[in-house]
């Protein structure tokens, strides 16, 4: 059963990665990653972590899909040119890929770890549960959750300076944007 | 299920985030690609937790979903400021800070 649900969700983790690399629309490609997103989340759940399965799903695949959905369709479509900016990039790059993930699998299945050929360490009752979670982060990760908290506070103060309409002020604030775009026209 | 499936899986779309970010033009695109190659860290990350029966990892997981969201927005933001001075949604044509 276990065996089941970890080959459906690495079918589903796996077909969306592909697609989100190989589809020519980046609304599509949004929506490959939404499934993707659902998949890695059922993995999650075979791994005990269903606080963080939620967290996935709601943020993740919820909030901030919506936002990249939005953005898709505010900037549209961008047809790709079909010449190489690299000569041989299109080839290189899957080779690059594959490489990378020769290493990866040399590094984990030489690793040595005898445990990694097993379920894993036995786990207490409540592991990855809400209770759990907030506990640490609330007592043992207190610093790196309100570190983190800053530092969503700083992300959205600065998309809304990054994106806000200010055409009079664009000098002032963005000096490269106003070179490039000088560039452009 | 063993723990190196796990981890061959996360190489293996951590891989497939890395040529999506090579092969790919648009921003919005590499953007996501970002995202695969985060989650499948994340993946890998819970996959070690669940071996050593240890809860610290799935703080590591939440912390990278946060970071993640960060980057999404501040370069969703970015994406929609070049849209707006016009500038080529396109990385190659953006070669100014080329030395």
């Amino acid at each position: 059963m276990e065996q089941v649900a970890f080959f459906a969700g690495a079918i589903g983790a796996l077909g969306g990665a592909i697609a989100v690399i190989a589809l020519r629309n980046p609304f599509y490609s949004v929506l490959a990653l939404v499934v993707h997103l659902f998949s890695l989340a059922g993995l999650f759940l075979l791994l005990h972590a269903e606080f963080v399965a939620a967290a996935q799903v709601v943020v993740y695949a919820g909030a901030v899909m919506v936002l990249y959905v939005f953005v898709a369709a505010y900037v549209g479509g961008f047809e790709e040119p079909l010449w190489d900016a690299i000569p041989g990039q299109r080839i290189l790059a899957p080779l690059i890929a594959a490489a990378l993930f020769i290493e990866l699998s040399i590094a984990v299945l030489g690793s040595g770890l005898k445990s990694l050929g097993s379920e894993g360490a036995i786990i207490p009752a409540g592991f990855g549960s809400p209770e759990a979670i907030g506990r640490l982060l609330l007592e043992r990760f207190l610093i790196p959750f309100e570190g983190a908290s800053l530092l969503l506070l700083i992300a959205a103060v600065g998309a809304v300076v990054l994106a806000g309409r200010r055409p009079e002020a664009e000098g002032r604030i963005d000096p490269e944007g106003t070179k490039a775009s000088e560039g452009a026209a | 299920m063993d723990t190196t499936w796990y981890l061959v899986l996360s190489a293996l779309l951590f891989s497939i985030g890395a040529g999506g970010v090579l092969i790919r033009r648009s921003p919005l695109v590499i953007l996501l690609c970002l995202e695969l190659m985060l989650n499948s860290a994340n993946l890998a990350l819970l996959a070690f937790g669940r071996n050593f029966g240890n809860a610290d990892a799935q703080i590591f997981a939440m912390i990278v979903m946060v970071v993640a969201a960060c980057e999404v927005v501040v370069g969703l933001g970015l994406i929609v400021a070049m849209y707006r001075r016009r500038i080529p949604l396109d990385v190659d044509e953006n070669r100014g800070l080329r030395g």
